[in-house]
């Protein structure tokens, strides 16, 4: 389950960033690594939330910064 | 040039003088047209007079926060397509002195002409951002600028949104989408109708294209900021007023 959604993260941060798959690294950070400004995270959380069907709080959001927060946070919501 | 051919518009308080004329002449230029606006019986009216193709009515009442909410969802999902212009014309006025304000004249006051655009601006941007482009236009006012007496309600919401709007070009410019202001001043219509004959005369004599606006005025420069012409063009705000105020 968690590869699936792994795969599935970095599928939407792919087209969403247009970087190269093998630049999305679990530990890049979207602002520092992969190039995204502020307006692109909230638009990654937002396809992340629908892609997904699951509600990501502002807070949260603020949280996840690399690939491997939101992989963290969508398995944990998915597996409560 | 100026051509708005296939794209979708959403016009608010299209029953109004200046949202009919708004809506026709953004249908002129080949745009489908979605009214929207509180009198259905009136909406249809105004769509009938644009001859019942590529025009749709939606009515709602933008005071009701689910009702703004969903509206730009109702008017993709009649038309059949995504929203390409969200023009914010309705407004309501709730005229008196500050001193003889209701809390109640205030506040539907502020709710629907600056939170209902909010809330439609919201809702039109997860799309618009998506797909890199859309223009989002709101009607303010001169007052906005210059306030006027038993108007403190309507000219903070005017003023409100072109703050709003500056803000909000600020926000999504690398994505394709511009957010604009135009700022009538004053145009004949049944809210200017009220005007004491001594007010109106006075009035003119302050504007010096001597004449009151036409709602086509306005129109014309909402087709501007609509097109492709305007693409460079965000954060603005157009003043529409014959002269009377240069700003």
């Amino acid at each position: 389950m968690s590869n699936e959604i792994a795969d599935k993260v970095k599928k939407i941060v792919v087209e969403h960033l247009g970087v190269e798959e093998d630049q999305v690294k679990p530990d890049a950070s979207f602002i520092d690594d992969l190039g995204a400004d502020s307006l692109d995270t909230v638009e990654l959380v937002m396809a992340f939330e629908e892609a997904f069907s699951v509600e990501i709080p502002e807070d949260a959001a603020e949280k996840i910064a690399t690939v491997n927060d939101a992989i963290e946070y969508i398995t944990k919501q998915k597996a409560a | 040039m100026f051509s708005l051919s296939g794209k979708l518009a959403l016009v608010t308080g299209a029953s109004g003088g200046i949202g009919a004329a708004i809506a026709r002449q953004l249908h002129e230029r080949g745009a489908i047209v979605v009214l929207s606006g509180t009198r259905e019986g009136a909406l249809q009216e105004v769509a009938s007079t644009l001859g019942g193709e590529r025009v749709h009515v939606v009515p709602a009442n933008l005071s009701d926060d689910a009702q703004a909410d969903g509206l730009i969802a109702r008017a993709e999902e009649v038309s059949g397509q995504p929203l390409d212009i969200l023009v914010n014309n309705a407004g309501l006025t709730r005229d008196t002195l500050v001193i003889r304000m209701k809390d109640e004249d205030w506040s539907q006051v502020l709710k629907v002409d600056l939170e209902s655009p909010f809330r439609l601006a919201r809702a039109a941007l997860k799309g618009m951002q998506r797909r890199r482009s859309g223009r989002i236009i709101s009607i303010a006012s001169i007052v906005g600028t210059t306030g006027n007496p038993g108007q403190a309600n309507y000219s903070a919401a005017k003023a409100g949104l072109v703050g709003m709007s500056k803000s909000l070009a600020q926000e999504v410019g690398r994505r394709g989408v511009t957010v604009n202001v135009v700022a009538p001043g004053f145009v004949e219509t049944a809210m200017t109708d009220v005007l004491p004959e001594a007010v109106r005369e006075k009035l003119l004599g302050n504007i010096p294209l001597g004449r009151m606006g036409r709602p086509e005025d306005v129109a014309s420069a909402v087709v501007y900021l609509a097109s492709d012409e305007a693409a460079w063009v965000t954060g603005t705000t157009l003043h529409v007023n014959g002269g009377m105020t240069m700003v």
